[in-house]
């Protein structure tokens, strides 16, 4: 089966590529990015500002397992209704520095669209660092696994 | 019997991805990547002997010791590296998606 959702990475860039076909009307696709209580609820993230206009700016606060807050910001560059939204992100007080998100939405049929995300990192190196990141996560998580399963033999 | 030397196969294992993510931070003798296991030296030695076969390692020597580097050309061909990321965003947008067609039929 073909996947939903594509990375295109090249070797020795600073950006990336990510694709998605959704089964949902383009209004309802774009309407998931706009509406604060939306966004909440699929991102799992308590939204503590959203403003979805030209200069406009967004702050958004997750908790892990662990109960640590993390906290994501950035400004909103463009905003054209079912279109486009160009924006930073930021993820506050790690190293990962600032990266820029263009969003293009696209209707594909009446009830099908498209989302292509066009992400530019500040360099080759901090973009590979966060591309790792959910590799180096599982690693953790199965370490912490190892790390529980032995106390527990004790 | 001896086992195909596939890096799939290498990065699937946890102690061999371990490794990886050891020496991605900087070069270390068989000596120091042991330390970081509770396994054997024996055990850890067999691992870094599988990574260099896939070329995911490189062995250099430096005076008397012998220094494990990841070999990043090889690391960047290992599209598997990427599908931890490609998994999060999939099941991002899957709850987009659960979450707009409850909305719809909401409406």
């Amino acid at each position: 089966m073909e996947q939903k959702t594509k990375i295109h990475a090249e070797d020795g860039k600073q950006e990336l590529a990510i694709t998605r076909e959704f089964d949902l009307p383009l209004e309802l696709l774009f309407k998931a990015y706009v509406e604060p209580d939306i966004v909440e609820q699929w991102m799992g993230t308590k939204v503590l500002k959203l403003e979805s206009k030209k200069h406009g700016s967004y702050q958004f606060e997750t908790t892990d397992p662990r109960g640590n807050k993390h906290r994501f910001n950035g400004a909103i560059h463009e905003f054209a209704p079912n279109r486009k939204i160009t924006r930073t992100f930021e993820m506050e007080n790690t190293p990962f520095g600032v990266q820029l998100e263009v969003y293009e939405f696209e209707k594909v049929t009446d009830d099908t669209s498209r989302l292509k995300m066009h992400v530019i990192y500040e360099s080759v190196a901090q973009r590979d660092q966060l591309l790792k990141l959910p590799f180096a996560q599982g690693i953790n998580m199965a370490h912490d696994r190892l790390q529980q399963a032995a106390s527990e033999l004790k | 019997m001896e086992s195909r030397r596939d890096v799939f196969q290498a990065i699937a294992d946890p102690t061999r991805r371990a490794i990886l993510t050891l020496l991605a931070v900087q070069a270390l003798t068989p000596g120091a990547i042991a330390d970081n296991f509770k396994s054997s030296r024996q055990t850890i030695s067999k691992h870094i002997q599988i990574l260099t076969e896939c070329e995911l390692l490189k062995p250099e020597q430096t005076g008397r010791e012998i220094y494990y580097h990841i070999n990043a050309k090889k690391m960047n061909e290992v599209a598997d590296f990427i599908e931890p990321f490609r998994r999060l965003w999939d099941e991002r947008f899957n709850q987009l998606e659960a979450v707009m067609k409850k909305y719809k039929t909401k409406q």
